[in-house]
């Protein structure tokens, strides 16, 4: 696939591929997306904002110049944000293929940090010489009120030109706790909210500190995803517990939000209302309990975005896909082209353990009524 | 709840006026002194300095508003910009000035409510509500002479909180344009010199006004919720 490398969320000719719980393709404008949701649905989306994550400054030791990407935090806690997870470059910006920078000095804890008007220093080696737990000096306010005017989106060398966060946030953007955007939400926009209220479709979102994709380092980027934190409105959980009763689908508008859906599930296929930090990985083998389908970007094979998809869908589809998003030209990246996954169905017939209509001992395989097979197929 | 304007006039009769009724409250203003002179005399405010007629300064307001409070369940855009000082003629209007007032009075509101809506509607799904004030005038509506730059900026501000509210209000976010009247402010001063303060309203009497339309929302708002839920 080719990237996307205009910063525009929704351009008028983006793509969308169905993929239904039958395992058929379609094709469709992504324009047509509501059309894939259903009366009952419930389409859940990150509400995080995009913080300014990238911070240039100067490693004091060695006096050298660096680039510091913020990349996780321990909660989502406003007054607790002194402490900071943190992978280091050396001289440099987004300009340079991140697998062709520099190396930064090298770091030990107690080294300090000039960036802008932050100060920060050195508190741990996180297992990589480029991954540091950091500490800024100052208050919360003295280091939000830095961060807001020192720091620029964390940005890759596809997109040429630099990025402002009016380019990133999302329409429904929140709480400022995403190190890069949750861009599978670029798609909803407020014509879309409209439109799904007019069509009984639930809407509801959650926050995840989304975190960053891609390090050019494959020792480094075998540790991705980090640990994320998350928090789930109690409005969340109820419209869950609403959908699936009707038996809508659950419908998750990215990685972030199926990662913390399930992260807050319950055996039963509730989810719990509140703050946790989402620290499995979904993938092959995976059984996704609150989770029906996923509205996300196209993503290379070997990516741990793509590798989510594996708990949707089997092996062969994938492949499929892959090999259909390159033949017609979708585009990958950020900005780029989308695939709606349902997750297919079992050879049996089954579907997703329904926990409205199981047997205590029979969880995996269970096969819905006739009618209510014919209510989950697409229109 | 958040405040732009803040450090003075009826900016800081709303910071006052909230802070008595329990609400957490950042507040918005260009100057670094007047922010940390207001956070000084009221210490459970959040000051935050930024300019919003410029586009590059939205972000790193919202990031700090709604970093600091946690969510926002109302904004009140209170920052004016007069126009030309001495007021004057539109025809003896500089472009600058009338497009210093647009971009104050207009593109700002705009673009603040444009970057916090998303945690606005947030707050409305959690049942709180939200709420956008817009600080109108009678000059947004009657066409006064040598008031130009700034009605043209206010009935442009107050068909914005019209339009905004037809198209929220489903997602139960709510807008209010609001005429305080003539206050005893530093605008109102710059504006007619040799106005008498004991004609002019005070600016806490407004902020009481003020504060009780949003109060007042909120709870019409929630009673529809509530009787919405009980039909279903």
């Amino acid at each position: 696939m080719t990237a996307a490398h205009l910063p525009i969320q929704r351009p008028r000719q983006a793509k969308l591929l169905v993929i239904d719980e039958q395992g058929r393709f379609r094709h469709w404008p992504r324009s047509r997306l509501v059309d894939v949701f259903r009366s009952r649905d419930l389409v859940v989306a990150n509400d995080a904002a995009t913080l300014p994550a990238s911070l240039s400054g100067e490693h004091l030791r060695s006096g050298r110049l660096i680039e510091v990407r913020l990349a996780g935090r321990d909660s989502l806690a406003t007054n607790e944000i002194r402490h900071w997870i943190a992978v280091v470059f050396g001289a440099g910006d987004f300009r340079v293929r991140t697998e062709d920078r520099p190396q930064p000095p090298e770091l030990a804890p107690g080294d300090e940090f000039e960036l802008g008007p932050l100060h920060a220093t050195v508190e741990r080696i996180l297992g990589h010489p480029r991954l540091v737990r950091l500490a800024f000096d100052g208050s919360s306010k003295e280091i939000l009120e830095g961060l807001a005017h020192h720091g620029r989106p964390i940005q890759y060398s596809h997109v040429k030109t630099p990025l402002a966060l009016w380019d990133v946030w999302t329409p429904i953007a929140g709480p400022p706790v995403a190190f890069e955007a949750p861009s599978a939400g670029f798609v909803i926009d407020w014509r879309t909210l409209s439109s799904l209220k007019e069509r009984g479709i639930r809407f509801a979102t959650i926050t995840h500190a989304s975190g960053i994709s891609s390090t050019g380092d494959p020792g480094l980027d075998a540790l991705l995803p980090f640990d994320e934190p998350y928090s789930i409105p109690p409005s969340t959980a109820l419209s869950v517990r609403d959908a699936r009763a009707q038996n809508g689908r659950i419908i998750a508008v990215g990685t972030s939000v199926a990662r913390a859906l399930e992260a807050a599930a319950g055996l039963d296929g509730s989810v719990r209302a509140g703050e946790g930090v989402a620290t499995q990985r979904i993938g092959s083998g995976s059984r996704l309990r609150v989770v029906d389908a996923m509205l996300s970007g196209t993503h290379e094979p070997d990516t741990s975005h793509h590798e989510l998809l594996r708990a949707f869908v089997d092996d062969e589809t994938l492949a499929r896909m892959d090999w259909e998003l390159n033949l017609r030209g979708y585009r990958t990246h950020e900005f780029g082209d989308s695939v709606f996954v349902e997750r297919i169905e079992h050879p049996t017939g089954a579907t997703r353990p329904n926990p409205l209509f199981l047997e205590p001992r029979d969880r995996r395989h269970v096969a819905l009524h006739p009618q209510q097979r014919h209510h989950r197929r697409l229109p | 709840m958040a405040i732009t304007g803040g450090t003075s006039g009826l900016g800081l009769a709303l910071v006052r006026e909230l802070l008595d009724r329990g609400a957490r409250v950042a507040f918005v203003a260009r100057g670094r002194d007047g922010v940390e002179r207001v956070e000084h005399g009221y210490p459970d405010s959040h000051g935050i300095v930024g300019d919003v007629s410029k586009k590059s300064d939205i972000h790193p307001i919202a990031i700090q508003v709604v970093g600091m409070l946690g969510g926002l369940d109302v904004l009140i855009n209170n920052a004016s910009d007069l126009g030309p000082v001495p007021l004057a003629l539109l025809a003896d209007t500089d472009c600058e000035d009338l497009e210093r007032a647009l971009a104050t009075n207009v593109l700002g509101p705009f673009r603040l409510t444009k970057a916090v809506l998303g945690a606005l509607a947030s707050s409305a799904r959690e049942s709180r509500g939200a709420v956008v004030l817009n600080i109108s005038s009678d000059a947004a509506i009657n066409a006064y002479p040598r008031w130009g730059a700034y009605g043209v900026s206010k009935a442009a501000l107050h068909h914005l909180s019209r339009i905004w509210n037809e198209e929220l209000a489903s997602q139960g976010v709510a807008f209010l344009s609001l005429d305080p009247g003539d206050m005893d402010t530093p605008l109102h001063a710059v504006a007619v010199p040799d106005a008498d303060p004991i004609e002019l309203k005070r600016p806490e009497i407004a902020a009481v006004e003020l504060v009780d339309a949003i109060g007042n929302l909120l709870s019409f708002m929630n009673s529809e919720r509530v009787a919405e839920e009980a039909a279903r």
